[in-house]
């Protein structure tokens, strides 16, 4: 049986899952009833300054039929009282020891930082998250994003948690920003323990067309809120990787998961543990059910026995691109037995990329491909609507490997567009005048 | 009608045959599951008798963890392969499922039980932790749907379970009674062959428990035992010439046809006696394989059958026609069934009568009486202490247990012939039940 617990900087939980900062972690209430449904950790609603939140505070993006593959909102952090969150975190502690329960906290001034970072250690935290993510409200206030936009403000602010903290620190990261790695490194130098990356993304969900005002609307206007939800998560896997490849701090990795396979993802690439917020709203605290038993009957079936030894199995993968094999050759193939005739990969490639594909005269509806035109760039293989249906074979024999930085090196590369070694020169394309055939 | 040809070989059989709920493939397996709403307190889950975590399963599917699907299904319901293809899912979870109330195409729930079950049952994976040996030793009768379900629990509790079957295959009525276009016998039969490797329960066919002494040497051998019988074979009706060739009780015939196929013979004239459903079963297979005409004759109206409306309708799609308001009073023939005698029906309150000089005769050379099946009180007369109601079903305690007596009992025996998933459901608590009662 594979050991799903988790260390992160010191902060042990009994499984990698935890709640994100934000309204599944409101009160005591919900944190409780979250543990009780196997959940292993809660980052706390972000505890702070006075708030006053707006009603009318979220918006959704669905892709046809699938409801909320993003999520927008415009609301600030905790609107309840200090003393009442702090009295529940205490309260929760004595009812969950070994679960881990994550202080968020987003205030002002040093003397603020002290004050609230000793009232929750002595509520019975855990460890403490510094909120510098929030993309919307708070940052007009010069909190939040505005915050984490600025690494050396960013890197004082850590400092003056840790004068006082004696509990572990984790520093939230927000992803509107240049180069993640940058806040990342500030947190480090700042003496941080661990970072936990994506906040949300500064969004406009839509816009109401017959009134003219985005959503969500509040009394016929709207303001940019953060983006969350299965639609960031190729956004958060990315930045996450930049910060295990170049920062030598754990990472709880955030941002659109919501099954067992998003939370793999997330450690392959180097996280340490998730945190989940949108499919908690969507779903509820029920969809650890599935989690737990998806990433148990994974580590069995790859023979992982507990979460380090897959921690960043991807990384060595991810290389930059000039170090990639330009010898690898992949072209598509289609299974007969499987192609219902739908001919999306032909018009993908036809209109757009490289004319590969061609449809057969007064035979069945499966198209054929032109190995000669095919450039394997995968595209038809994405539309395919059926599994497994166009796969990409491939044709070199694997024996050589060379890269364009070892070309670059060779003096082998390209410097003219009609240089011979140029990679489109000779690639087979339609007369212009065919199209008018057609 | 002709609709059929006659099957005269295993492949004609199986065209005839066609499963009406094939398995999956995995592009139908992920799209459909990417359809469920993963809805809370689910409706779906509550109309189950097994209550599978249906929007879990699902979940499981859709995010590539068909074993953790298969682990969750099987929690619940040790049939959950076949339940996935026999269950009436339009009466119970499909028939609940959120989106039949938009008329949007509710989730195939059965389908979908049934490709995440057949991948654990083909890999033979280990979804289940027994518990360590307790050193007990429960005896069952009958390998059906209650008794291995309870074999199941038992094992994973720590029992020693030996099963005795009467015939030589286990599955009881899902193998012999269930109309082959629901579910094919290897199928049923992959499924047995791994619970019972799985769990490692003994299991003793071709060996009836049928006299007093064969129940003694159980109650002294086991600490408890189980009554997985089922029902007896169709009862008689008592007409004249009921004893003619070919004139023949469903379960008897459906057994046959589930055995032996399209060796069997089926008449070229069929009447059907019966409204429940298996009335719809015996119709629509004498129709597969190939009568020319398949009449449903009923003694009062449509409405008022006992057969779920789906099962009418695939009786009426492969060309049976109802007779309704009519009672049999006689099988006419000579050696063989040449026809039967109709009266007519009218319901006069809350009474059926039968109209004066209303009789007429339908000639026909096969007759197929479903009318119900008898009870094993015969068997049940044998063991002291065991109460039966009205209707010959036994009488259990809310353990299973039966009276104060060492036996428990669950399925067809006790609810009066129910669904698969019915018996799997009450045997696997009257495991539960038997776990308490040893344990107390
Ligand atoms: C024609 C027909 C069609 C049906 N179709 C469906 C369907 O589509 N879907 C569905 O869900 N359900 C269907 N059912 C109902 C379903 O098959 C039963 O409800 C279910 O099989 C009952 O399970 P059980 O274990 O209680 O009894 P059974 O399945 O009857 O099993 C009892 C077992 O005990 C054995 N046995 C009996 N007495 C003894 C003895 N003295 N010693 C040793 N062994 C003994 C029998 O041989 C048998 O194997 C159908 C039933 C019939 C008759
Ligand atoms: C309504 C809402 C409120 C949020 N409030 C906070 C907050 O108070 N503090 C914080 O650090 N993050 C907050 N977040 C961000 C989440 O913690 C998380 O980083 C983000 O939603 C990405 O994860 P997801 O894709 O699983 O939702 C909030 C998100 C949402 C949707
Ligand atoms: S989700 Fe609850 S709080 Fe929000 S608008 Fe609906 S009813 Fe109100
Ligand atoms: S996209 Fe797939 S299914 Fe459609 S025509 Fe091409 S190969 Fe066939
Ligand atoms: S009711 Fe339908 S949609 Fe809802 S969980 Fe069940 S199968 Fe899914």
């Amino acid at each position: 049986m594979p050991d799903l617990s988790s260390n992160l900087a010191g902060i042990k939980s009994p499984n990698p899952f935890w709640l994100a900062s934000a309204p599944p972690t409101n009160s005591g209430y919900q944190v409780m009833k979250a543990f009780d449904a196997g959940w292993g950790g809660a980052v706390w609603k972000t505890l702070g300054v006075p708030v006053v939140n707006v009603s009318s505070r979220y918006g959704g993006v669905n892709y046809r039929d699938s409801r909320l593959v993003g999520l927008n909102n415009i609301e600030l952090i905790t609107d309840r009282p200090l003393k009442d969150n702090l009295e529940e975190i205490e309260e929760v502690k004595k009812h969950f020891p070994d679960h881990a329960v994550i202080a968020s906290l987003m205030v002002e001034t040093r003397e603020e930082w002290h004050q609230i970072v000793k009232d929750v250690e002595n509520a019975g935290s855990d460890g403490i998250e510094l909120n510098f993510g929030c993309p919307h409200g708070m940052c007009e206030r010069g909190m939040g994003s505005a915050v984490g936009q600025e690494p050396k403000v960013l890197k004082t602010i850590v400092e003056w948690v840790k004068e006082v903290a004696s509990i572990p620190v984790i520093v939230k990261l927000t992803p509107n920003i240049s180069d993640i790695v940058e806040p990342a490194r500030a947190a480090k130098e700042g003496n941080g323990d661990a970072i936990s990356l994506i906040n949300t993304i500064q969004s406009l969900v839509g816009v109401d067309i017959d009134n003219f005002v985005p959503y969500p609307v509040v009394d016929g206007e709207s303001t940019n809120g953060g983006y969350c939800g299965p639609a960031v998560k190729p956004i958060a896997l990315n930045m996450v990787k930049n910060c295990a490849q170049n920062v030598d701090l754990p990472i709880s990795g955030i941002g659109g998961i919501e099954n067992w396979r998003d939370a793999v993802e997330y450690f392959l690439l180097g996280a340490t543990n998730v945190q989940v917020c949108t499919a908690v709203m969507h779903f509820g605290f029920g969809i650890i059910r599935e989690m737990l038993p998806g990433l148990e009957n994974y580590m069995k079936e790859k023979g992982f026995s507990n979460l380090e030894e897959m921690k960043g199995k991807a990384l060595d993968n991810v290389k930059t691109w000039e170090n990639l094999n330009l010898k690898y050759k992949v072209v598509a193939e289609i299974d007969e037995e499987k192609c219902v005739g739908c001919q999306l990969c032909y018009i993908a490639c036809e209109d757009g990329a490289h004319q590969a594909i061609r449809l057969k005269e007064n035979e069945n509806r499966v198209p054929e491909i032109i190995e000669e035109n095919c450039v394997g760039c995968n595209l038809c293989s994405i539309v395919c609507p059926i599994e497994d249906c166009i796969t990409m074979e491939r044709r070199d024999d694997g024996s050589e490997n060379l890269t364009w930085a070892q070309r670059t090196d060779a003096n082998d590369i390209p410097t003219t567009f009609n240089d011979e070694k140029a990679g489109g020169i000779g690639h087979w394309v339609p007369k212009p005048t065919d199209a008018l055939r057609k | 009608m002709g609709e059929f040809k006659r099957p005269e070989t295993e492949q004609e059989f199986a065209d005839n045959f066609s499963q009406i709920k094939p398995l999956m493939n995995e592009t139908e397996a992920y799209y459909e599951s990417s359809r469920c709403l993963f809805c809370y307190d689910a409706p779906c889950q509550k109309a189950c008798p097994t209550a599978i975590d249906i929007p879990l399963f699902i979940r499981q599917i859709n995010s590539g963890d068909v074993t953790g699907s298969a682990e969750t299904i099987y929690a619940s319901n040790y049939f959950g392969n076949a339940c996935g293809k026999v269950c009436p899912t339009e009466v119970l979870c499909e028939g609940a499922c959120v989106y039949n109330e938009q008329n949007v195409k509710p989730i195939e729930i059965g389908r979908l039980q049934n490709f995440a079950t057949k991948q654990a049952i083909e890999e033979n994976k280990n979804l289940f932790s027994l518990a360590p040996e307790n050193g007990k030793k429960i005896a069952i009768v009958g390998a059906g749907p209650a008794g291995v379900s309870c074999a199941c629990e038992l094992r994973a509790l720590g029992y020693e379970v030996d099963i005795f079957e009467a015939k030589a295959k286990p599955s009881g009525l899902t193998v012999h009674g269930v109309a082959p276009y629901k579910i094919e016998n290897e199928e049923v039969l992959d499924e047995m062959e791994y619970l019972e490797k799985q769990f490692g329960y003994r299991v003793t066919y071709n060996s009836p428990i049928n006299s007093e002494e064969d129940l003694r040497k159980l109650e002294e051998g086991y600490d408890a035992i189980f009554l997985g019988i089922g029902l007896g074979n169709t009862s008689v009706l008592g007409l004249p010439g009921e004893d003619l060739d070919n004139c023949v009780g469903a379960t008897e015939l459906i057994e046959e046809l589930r055995m032996n196929h399209h060796q069997i013979k089926i008449g070229n004239k069929v009447v059907v006696l019966g409204g429940g459903n298996t009335a719809m079963d015996a119709a629509s297979e004498s129709a597969r394989m190939g009568a020319e005409s398949v009449i449903l004759s009923y003694r009062r109206g449509p409405e008022e059958m006992g057969a779920y409306d789906f099962e009418y309708d695939l009786a009426k799609g492969v060309g049976a026609q109802g007779l309704f308001n009519v009672q049999p009073v006689e099988i006419l023939g000579n050696g063989g069934v040449e026809g039967v005698r109709f009266t007519r029906t009218e319901v006069v309150g809350n009474e059926l009568r039968e109209i004066p000089g209303s009789e007429f005769e339908i000639q026909c050379d096969m007759v197929i009486k479903a009318t119900g099946q008898l009870k094993q009180k015969d068997f049940l007369n044998m063991i002291a202490g065991v109460e039966m109601d009205d209707g010959g079903r036994i009488s259990i305690d809310s353990s299973g247990r039966i009276g104060s007596t060492k036996y428990f009992a669950g399925g067809d025996a006790v609810n009066g012939g129910a669904e698969v998933v019915n018996a799997a459901a009450e045997g696997k608590e009257a495991a539960q039940g038997i776990h308490q009662y040893l344990m107390e």
